[in-house]
């Protein structure tokens, strides 16, 4: 094991470019995934959540530009860090699916509908492995074992399946050449609570079996303080927020972090005030200046229009990897802050 | 007068306190022929009211038979057994006008704001439209007005601006705000919403909820808010019925379902929803981890008896009626003692 991070992004920037002028999807974010870590990257749809991870492994096309930055991964089986974004179409070629592999969000639309399910996972690997029929057909049935699906339903095509076991043949196939990271692009969104939960679980234990690092894409905040190690909160293109789960959860600093804590009604214990956040995010051909979420702060001031946007370290907070993007607002150093709003639940 | 109204085996709703009596679900039935003779029961036997004032929260996951249901009330899918009324008559919908006459009382509001507005029309069409239909010839100014009022109703000022744009230069929020103003034209009394924030994203889901909130309780609607998020149940309803396999398996108010649920398919959604105060602790245990896969629904008995951990015999044989838990609460369950024996359990392990 190497101890650097296996992927390292840094100040990557990402536009799109419409006939009305660039839409800064992803501006200079930056973002380090450990091995073996779960990190969690929230945000509201736009916010370039997805847009980030797709494109630091270049899976974007046309409208979308890589402006800026880079993208360095190291892996066990690679000597030495590579640029993503300087590599060769046969590098990454390479690099996909054996070192970084994709859940996309929507099962039903990913898989190919006249492929059955064994042809399907076949097809993924003969084109990225070296292996023989035989080989490859003892892999589909030992993938389909460890997502817990019977052998039974090798030859089902994809409209005979449920979407969680669509969900789960997704993670199959991510999972066939033994990456590096895998990165989850709302995986359980469209299911239900109780089939998300038993594919979480999975995912878990899979993790925990086969040591690779999850980057899990997500608007759902309350699911990644369960599952997450660390948390990254985006908002218009822009990382808010970074820090441990617990951090993300007890000491939030940003007010959009706090704002999205209070927007969801939680099941367990008393019953909180909700607030939610009122508002929509900003248009991003025309970002306003500053900070872009001045608009919907309950803390704005006429100096949030100047400041450069830049995280820096939670004052407060004893790890230094905790940051914010908001200079003027600290956890608990506010009225409105977290602690008071924690207490003010029980009323 | 009707507040108090007890439903069949005297069980009282808590939705009955919010106000009178609009809407009557009695036995309704609903069987889906697929191919060679297998048959799908979508809804078993269920019974509810709805009244003025009050949320009614129709819980279940996807597959449950909840969009049915509603489908049935709307009148939109026939019924297989059983009677609606609405304001105490029986509702038949035999002809066109009959069913625009109910159309008039009884609305519905959609999952998918993106797709159930039409892209080529602007909101003004999308509420013109309606109005004229049902409330009656209107002249050019009183339509501008009317569409204004609507729009000012849930909250989407400038109202003369935002008449005047297409769907498409919508957000998701902003979309299903005109799908409710869309509704309300009709001026009715029951409003049926499908699903209508799952689509949203979080932070704009509480302030619709709350937006919906504020209109039942100003135009005093009977609203049925279904959902797979029994969470935001808890918060919004008053009454909160539990689907499973077309059955409601629990029912009662919204607090007491969620905190001590009774019937163990709610005990398994509660337990499933993401509690940041618990952290990762069912979660990282495997909780159940066989609980969703494969399962199928039962044929005879209990339908959730392939999943419950209290099935014996006497589930896999026979249906269990509803059991009253107290006036206001009834679970269908043959072993109510032994699940909530369980939860108490469980309840004292976490607090170790």
């Amino acid at each position: 094991m190497n101890a650097g991070p296996v992927l390292d992004i840094r100040d990557l920037s990402v536009a799109y470019r419409t006939p009305g002028g660039d839409v800064k999807a992803v501006s200079n974010v930056s973002l380090a995934l450990q091995p073996g870590e779960i990190v969690g990257l929230v945000g509201e749809s736009g916010s370039g959540k997805s847009t980030l991870a797709y494109g630091a492994c270049r899976l974007l096309r046309a409208p979308a530009v890589i402006t800026g930055g880079s993208v360095r991964y190291q892996g066990r089986r690679t000597s030495g860090s590579a640029d993503v974004l300087q590599m060769g179409q046969e590098d990454l070629r390479k690099l996909r699916w054996r070192e970084i592999a994709i859940v996309f969000q929507s099962a039903m639309n990913a898989l190919n509908p006249v492929l059955n399910v064994r042809d399907q996972i076949l097809d993924g690997i003969h084109a990225h492995l070296r292996i023989s029929r035989a080989e490859a057909e003892a892999k589909v049935e030992s993938l389909l074992d460890l997502v817990g699906i019977p052998r039974s339903r090798l030859r089902a095509y994809p409209h005979e399946l449920s979407g969680g076991m669509r969900q789960r043949i997704m993670i199959a196939m991510a999972l066939a050449a033994d990456p590096e990271i895998v990165i989850m692009d709302e995986p359980t969104t469209a299911l239900d609570v109780v089939v998300q939960r038993d594919i979480l679980g999975q995912i878990l234990e899979l993790k925990e079996g086969l040591g690779f690092a999850i980057l899990f894409i997500t608007h759902d905040l309350s699911l990644l303080l369960e599952l997450a190690d660390r948390i990254a909160v985006m908002y218009a293109g822009q990382l808010m927020e970074l820090g441990t789960s617990a951090e993300i959860q007890h000491e939030p600093a940003h007010p959009y972090t706090t704002g999205l804590l209070n927007s969801f009604p939680s099941l367990h214990g008393p019953r909180r005030e909700l607030a939610g956040i009122p508002g929509t995010p900003p248009d991003l051909r025309r970002p306003p200046p500053g900070c872009p979420f001045l608009p919907r702060c309950s803390f704005g001031t006429d100096a949030c229009k100047q400041i450069d946007m830049q995280l820096a370290h939670v004052e407060t907070s004893p790890d230094l990897d905790h940051v914010t993007a908001c200079p003027f607002v600290l956890p608990g150093g506010q009225p409105a802050g977290p602690t008071a709003l924690r207490e003010g639940s029980t009323a | 007068m009707t507040s108090a109204a007890a439903e069949p085996g005297g069980f009282l709703s808590a939705a009955s306190r919010r106000g009178p009596l609009a809407m009557e679900a009695n036995s309704l039935s609903k069987e889906f022929r697929v191919g060679r003779g297998q048959v799908v029961h979508a809804a078993r036997d269920v019974s509810f009211n709805l009244y003025r004032g009050a949320v009614v929260a129709l819980v279940g996951e996807s597959g449950s038979g909840k969009s049915t249901v509603a489908k049935m009330l709307a009148g939109q899918e026939r019924l297989t057994a059983g009677t609606i009324r609405l304001d105490g008559q029986p509702v038949e919908l035999t002809s066109l006008r009959a069913f625009r006459r109910y159309k008039g009382s009884v609305q519905m509001v959609f999952q998918d704001p993106f797709a159930s507005l039409n892209p080529v029309h602007t909101v003004r069409h999308h509420l013109e439209r309606p109005i004229r239909l049902h409330q009656g010839r209107k002249s050019k100014a009183e339509l501008r007005a009317g569409v204004n009022a609507l729009l000012e109703q849930v909250r989407l000022i400038p109202a003369e601006q935002f008449a005047e744009k297409y769907p498409h230069e919508l957000s998701g929020g902003q979309r299903q705000r005109v799908s409710f103003a869309r509704a309300l034209a009709a001026q009715p009394s029951v409003l049926l919403a499908d699903e209508p924030v799952s689509m949203l994203d979080v932070s704009i889901r509480l302030e619709m909820l709350s937006l919906l909130d504020d209109l039942r309780n100003r135009l005093h609607l009977a609203l049925l808010y279904i959902t797979h998020d029994i969470a935001s149940a808890r918060y919004f309803a008053d009454e909160v019925l539990v689907m499973y396999a077309g059955e409601i398996v629990e029912r009662g108010p919204a607090e007491q379902v969620t905190q001590q649920p009774a019937h163990p398919y709610t005990q398994l959604l509660v337990a499933s929803a993401p509690d940041p105060d618990n952290l990762g602790s069912t979660l990282r245990s495997g909780f159940q981890a066989s609980a969703g896969r494969g399962v199928a629904v039962a044929e005879q008995g209990c339908p959730f008896s392939p999943r419950c951990p209290f099935a014996d015999d006497q589930c896999r044989a026979e249906d269990p009626a509803p059991q009253p838990v107290s006036a206001d609460r009834a679970a269908s369950c043959w072993h109510l003692d032994a699940a909530a024996a369980a939860a108490v359990a469980t309840a004292g392990e976490s607090e170790v």
